[in-house]
């Protein structure tokens, strides 16, 4: 269990984490989510003893990090946002470190085997760190954070970098592990944190924005009644149109897409589902959709709707917005 | 402490560091040995040894600039610091590791007393004076050079920085002798790591000398665990 309270750092005027208090349960996933630079890694830093608090206070299983760090750094497997790896040793050199380093008390040689099974480490146990790639360098990463067996573990973004095929091998394993650990790990990506979380904290410029079970986040971050479309035809016809189908609320005309063809938002009252009489009313005027879909949130979306409460406030908002999407989108 | 103390004399001899650094301690006393007494048929190793205070004061930063300066810049001090271990036990295992591959090479010079002692008869009071003396300037050295290297991320920096607080602590009596306040000047040359070695070279064991030089090798590792727990509230 993981109990933070009332936690900030302040590095001279400018507060990298302010005032947050958050509670992790024993067998939870915690989902960190917030943009590079929202004090993620800061907080995880704090947790796990590597720099101090300047108010607040941390407990790891009911042992406050600054009254006992040694006792309740025991507690804890940890790893940073870049695995910390000695280049010169082979991965089994390295877990052998790192097992005597951690003082650890169980049969060596089945735990550590037991480990790399767990993390798919078997044909590599031999090489040197240095010739591993990213991809297998993470997962020593993750195996050193699992010596010694660990009641919390802390993960700073730990799919970084690596392919679509590990992201989903290593969503699996936090998956497992959440089931007998206390885990929190961080990310900027929000579907990650979805797929994995069972309660999400949504951190902003130090501050938590949300702090809530990962269903009721999603249902109120959810977007079914937000939809995108692209439709051929004359966007100020074609604006009076969707705006005259019933339960919708709000229409507006986005980018050009394609000669003749725009980008629209339609937003309907919430739990409305407004898309067959979009179908049949466009099609009875002979306009074809060349695309429609739910707009999911992005993060940067998730932060304004959280941060303000109102994601379309203007043309002008709208506007921004693309911008910040299209930057977002070169992000991921 | 063990655990460390094994990791980093395995790095020393997984890169060449280790082998050098033993190499160039071999040749340079192999070569003041002859230079001082084979040569010119003189069995007093004091300049022998002398020589190897210079060399050491050089050298040793080579063996301890990596120290902690290297995890700094891999950010692999993130899993000594967050291991549930002691930072004094962490300075120490680093200084131990360091200071095991200084003894290696050091141990050759009494060696030399052997060989002497076919030809001639020696004074092993003077040359086991000299030894423990070299092997106490070489913990100051170890120390002071862990110190330095906890302070950067830089080998480079470690290294030129450590060379210059060694040359400092070893010219600290050259300071004392400029100095016209004889109270002043008392106190630095009673710190001078230079005028108790000398006493050492005579054959004559001070227990002050050698409380002197642990200390100062304690103060060194007492200021690196410092630094790091700093790291931690800056």
């Amino acid at each position: 269990m993981i109990e933070v309270r009332n936690l900030t750092k302040s590095y001279g005027s400018k507060k990298a984490v302010n005032n947050i208090s958050f509670t992790a349960e024993d067998g939870q996933v915690l989902g960190f989510l917030g943009p590079n630079g929202a004090g993620k890694s800061t907080t995880m830093n704090i947790l796990t003893g590597y720099i101090s608090s300047t108010e607040g206070q941390a407990f790891i299983n009911g042992v406050d990090i600054l009254e006992d760090p040694i006792k309740a750094k025991s507690f804890i497997g940890y790893l940073p946002e870049q695995p910390p790896l000695y280049y010169d040793m082979t991965v089994d050199e390295y877990l052998d470190f790192v097992y005597s380093l951690k003082k650890c008390r169980m049969p060596k040689k089945s735990h550590l085997n037991e480990i790399c099974e767990i993390v798919k480490l078997g044909d590599v146990r031999k090489r040197l760190i240095k010739n591993l790639s990213k991809g297998y360098k993470q997962r020593v990463g993750f195996a050193q954070a699992l010596v010694g067996n660990p009641k919390v573990l802390i993960l700073d973004e730990p799919t970084v970098g690596l392919d679509p095929k590990q992201i989903i091998e290593i969503r699996t394993l936090i998956k497992r592990l959440g089931k007998n650990h206390t885990v929190i790990l961080s990310s900027h990506i929000l579907p990650e944190i979805q797929a994995v979380c069972d309660r999400i904290v949504v951190i902003n410029k130090g501050r938590i924005v949300a702090n809530d079970n990962a269903d009721t986040l999603a249902r109120n971050l959810s977007a079914d009644h937000k939809l995108v479309l692209h439709i051929e035809g004359s966007s100020e016809e074609i604006k009076k149109l969707l705006s005259s189908v019933t339960d919708v609320e709000r229409v507006f005309v986005g980018r050009q897409v394609d000669e003749r063809v725009w980008e629209y938002h339609v937003e309907a009252k919430e739990g409305a589902d407004v898309r067959r009489d979009l179908f049949r009313k466009l099609a009875a005027r002979n306009y074809p959709i060349l695309m429609m879909r739910s707009n999911e949130l992005s993060l940067e979306e998730v932060f304004l709707k959280l941060t303000t409460g109102d994601e379309y406030g203007g043309a002008e908002k709208l506007e921004s917005q693309y911008d910040m999407l299209e930057k977002g989108g070169d992000n991921q | 402490m063990i655990a460390i103390m094994k990791r980093e004399l395995s790095a020393y001899f997984k890169s060449p560091i280790g082998y050098v650094f033993i190499a160039v301690t071999f040749l340079f006393s192999g070569f003041f040995f002859w230079f001082f007494t084979l040569s010119v048929g003189n069995t007093d190793v004091t300049y022998v040894f002398l020589g190897m205070f210079y060399v050491y004061m050089i050298f040793v930063p080579v063996l301890t600039m990596r120290l902690m300066a290297d995890e700094n810049k891999q950010r692999t001090d993130q899993l000594l610091l967050t291991a549930p271990v002691g930072l004094m036990r962490l300075v120490t295992g680093k200084f131990l590791s360091a200071y095991i591959v200084f003894m290696l090479g050091d141990v050759v010079m009494l060696t030399y007393g052997i060989v002497l002692s076919f030809c001639a008869e020696v004074n092993w009071a003077v040359i086991f004076g000299n030894f423990v003396a070299l092997a106490l300037i070489g913990a100051v050295f170890v120390s002071a050079g862990l110190f330095v290297s906890s302070l950067t991320e830089s080998q480079m920096v470690a290294a030129v920085g450590s060379i210059a607080l060694n040359v400092a602590l070893a010219l600290i009596n050259v300071i004392a002798s400029v100095i016209p306040v004889k109270f002043i000047s008392d106190v630095i040359s009673s710190i001078s790591i230079f005028d108790r070695y000398h006493g050492f070279t005579t054959g004559i064991f001070s227990i002050s000398s050698i409380v002197f030089f642990i200390s100062v090798t304690v103060v060194f590792l007492f200021i690196t665990v410092r630094i790091l727990e700093r790291r931690r509230w800056a």
